[in-house]
């Protein structure tokens, strides 16, 4: 059983969980991930460590309401218990050793460039960052990202830093050179322009990918990827590729799959119900 | 045996066998001849005295029937319903080789189910604390039987379990229809009640490496499974509707995706589903395809129907239940429609040639004899591959090439006080294969102990149970 001690609205669909698990804020490194089943009945879903203090025992889950168990999850209150969380599971971000680093997040991706723009600006490398969202009150974790290095946010209209996607800022970064390494994270076409804007110029991309996922393990094989010509599982091998390699159309395609049934159960929840059907 | 009738159950998920009443089985327990020398026990792995237990049977001895067999082997409920008994006890069984051999297995699940139903479930009976304590890496059916025997032994056992739910493919891979999972849960409250500690959602390799458990316990017993499912190989297995048989049963038995009223996990339910593959998690499969609705719920298997790994009995029922065998056919590609959801399995047809290195007909392509088979789910349930997680990060451990743990003959892997034994050592193989795996490493490990000297009991006593 793992407490909610602190809860807190990043964006209108996405909020911050404080969670007691002392092993896991103990030994979680960046690019890690938990799988969480809030309770009896509940779906196992991956989410992201965004942050974590070994000293209280907490971790840091930053959750998109988007379906039904991810609203459930968001309901509850500090005090409530999330019944099960296991991890830290996923490879540990490359991180780089000394230079200077691009993180680029995009909406709720921005909680998992969090923790490697932290990781890094503590070996001593330099870190710019450019994050983004619909509108203003979409930005998320831009102060925590502002104790890390300079911070570019762009929205989509102009109600926070620039107006316009984040491909646009991290361009004229690119041009202006010297990043050797991008890390990128968000929505999958955000993640494959940053990486088709890195391509010709050669500078390594990390992007983490957010198949689906049953049992984080490498058992299910649900959240096979395709990297290079490779199957890979993104639990076992990932959740960290290189995006030049990444088959963003069949990661994008394969998001999909559930999508008529998280719909039927929408409609469910309004009282038409369409899942027997 | 009596078994719910096929039309029926092929719409539920209960159970299908529905077990000897106690005049059956007293009746089929007299039909053993009590052989001075014993074939079946010595062709059962965890050595279970079967002429023992159904002797006391046919004396109306109940209580001493349950005693003998849950002090040969932990878990007889369930291994009364997933053994393959014919190639073990029933195989051997000299009744066999005039007419029909005794129904070991059905006797072995009447009398654990006897047990069961009057509560005590054989309790274990409390011993002695030997001071030393082990972690078992993983709560299927090797860690589970080898914490009751070590627990039996006064062993103080923590069983450390990567899912939410202790069982392993018990719970997560065998269908409530053919073991039903009160069942389970019924045998791993019997090893807690014992003093058996169990922690789930503890993924060594990722929470845990096994060297911090080493450091912390006087033993471990590693029994984490198989792990990665293996793809085909072909192309359009990424299409949306291709499941491994892990991922297709997990979402049904452990997440109770067919229960739409109380979980949420989804599960696609196919129209016509094709599962590739021959074993029992094949068939497993295939007939939940069917319970969850579909129209046509096919096996696609290379060989003939001699040469299917599943149990007998599972392939009648598969069959009973009208499931659509598909034999010497080979898959060669998945196709999609345009939206990339499946619209069919390319396959050709198959003949058998001469024997090859597993000593069954090697399956040779007929030319020109490619065809589609209509289908909008694909199960692909041909086997599993070492899970490389905890392996990875205790890289003292001696591996075979498949990635595969080796031991020696008392199943100790090449660290010191590290045993490890099922799948995760033999590759895909049998529940009861593994738990007899237990059993031995449950005898190594208090030899082990007893070898070494008794002032050295507990290494420490670290907590490693807060996660």
């Amino acid at each position: 059983m793992h407490t909610i001690l602190s809860k807190k609205s990043l964006s209108p669909n996405v909020t911050r969980l404080d969670v007691r698990a002392p092993r896991i804020a103990q030994i979680r490194r960046p690019g890690q991930f938990v799988i969480v089943r809030s309770q009896k009945g509940h779906e196992r879903i991956p989410l992201t460590i965004a942050d974590s203090d070994a000293a209280c025992g907490t971790i840091a889950l930053v959750v998109q309401a988007v379906g039904k168990t991810t609203r459930e999850l968001v309901a509850l209150g500090v005090g409530d218990v999330i019944r099960d969380v296991s991890g830290p599971l996923g490879n540990p971000t490359e991180l780089l050793e000394s230079g200077r680093a691009l993180c680029v997040g995009g909406g709720v991706g921005t909680a998992v460039v969090h923790p490697i723009a932290k990781a890094l600006r503590e070996s001593g490398v330099s870190v710019s960052s450019v994050i983004g969202g619909r509108a203003k009150e979409w930005v998320i974790f831009a102060d925590e990202l502002r104790r890390c290095g300079e911070v570019v946010v762009c929205t989509d209209d102009g109600s926070d830093g620039r107006r316009g996607f984040v491909t646009d800022a991290v361009r004229e970064m690119l041009e202006a050179g010297g990043v050797d390494i991008v890390y990128a994270v968000g929505p999958v076409p955000m993640m494959r322009a940053v990486a088709e804007l890195t391509r010709p110029l050669g500078v390594r991309t990390i992007v983490s990918l957010n198949p689906v996922m049953v049992d984080g393990t490498g058992m299910c094989g649900g959240c096979r990827v395709d990297v290079g010509g490779e199957m890979k599982f993104a639990c076992v091998e990932g959740p960290e590729f290189d995006g030049h390699q990444v088959d963003f159309d069949l990661l994008a395609d394969r998001l999909k799959t559930y999508h008529e049934f998280e719909r039927r159960v929408d409609a469910c929840a309004d009282g038409k119900c369409l899942i027997r059907r | 045996m009596p078994e719910q009738e096929a039309g029926r159950r092929s719409g539920n998920f209960e159970e299908v066998n529905l077990g000897f009443t106690e005049q059956a089985a007293l009746l089929e327990a007299q039909r053993c001849i009590q052989c001075r020398e014993a074939k079946c026990i010595r062709a059962c792995p965890v050595r279970v005295d079967i002429p023992r237990f159904i002797k006391r049977l046919t004396d109306g001895d109940l209580p001493g029937a349950a005693a003998s067999l849950f002090g040969d082997n932990m878990l007889p409920a369930v291994s009364g319903r997933v053994c393959p008994q014919e190639q073990q006890c029933e195989g051997a069984c000299v009744r066999g080789c005039k007419g029909q051999s005794v129904a070991i297995g059905y006797l072995e699940r009447f009398v654990a189910d006897w047990a069961r139903r009057r509560g005590d479930g054989a309790p274990l009976a409390p011993v002695a604390a030997s001071g030393r304590k082990v972690a078992v890496v993983g709560a299927g059916p090797a860690g589970l039987t080898a914490a009751g025997e070590l627990a039996a032994q006064g062993h103080d056992v923590t069983v450390f379990e990567a899912l939410h739910k202790p069982g392993g493919v018990l719970v997560y891979g065998i269908p409530e229809f053919r073991l039903p999972k009160a069942i389970v849960q019924a045998e791993v409250d019997r090893l807690v009640k014992a003093g058996v500690k169990i922690r789930c959602n503890v993924v060594v390799g990722r929470t845990y490496t096994v060297p911090e458990l080493r450091a912390d316990f006087d033993a471990v017993f590693i029994a984490n499974g198989a792990g990665l499912p293996v793809f085909m190989g072909v192309p359009g297995e990424n299409l949306k509707g291709v499941y491994s048989a892990n991922e297709y049963l997990t979402r049904v038995n452990l997440m109770k995706a067919h229960d739409l009223e109380n979980a949420n996990t989804p599960v696609l339910r196919g129209r016509r589903v094709a599962v590739v593959g021959g074993g029992n998690v094949a068939m497993d499969a295939v007939r939940t395809a069917k319970r969850l609705g579909a129209e046509s719920a096919m096996i696609v298997y290379r060989r003939s129907k001699e040469e299917m790994p599943a149990r007998v009995e599972e392939i009648a029922h598969a069959e009973h239940e009208g499931i659509d065998f598909q034999l010497l056919v080979a898959p060669l590609a998945v196709e999609g429609d345009a939206k990339r959801w499946v619209c069919g399995l390319r396959c050709r047809r198959m003949a058998l040639g001469a024997p090859d290195a597993s000593g069954r007909r090697k399956p040779e392509p007929i030319a020109d004899s490619e065809f589609t088979l209509d289908c909008d789910v694909v199960v692909v349930a041909i086997g599993t591959r070492a899970n490389p997680l905890l392996t990875a990060t205790c890289p003292e451990l001696c591996l075979d090439k498949r990635g595969n743990i080796v031991v020696d003959a008392d199943g100790m892997t090449s660290l010191p006080g590290v045993f490890a034994g099922g799948d995760i050592v033999r590759g895909a193989a049998t529940v009861i294969l593994a738990m007899g795996d237990g059993k031995r490493a449950a005898k190594s490990i208090s030899r082990y102990f007893a070898a070494a000297s008794p002032s050295a009991a507990s290494a420490s006593d670290g907590d490693l149970s807060r996660v």
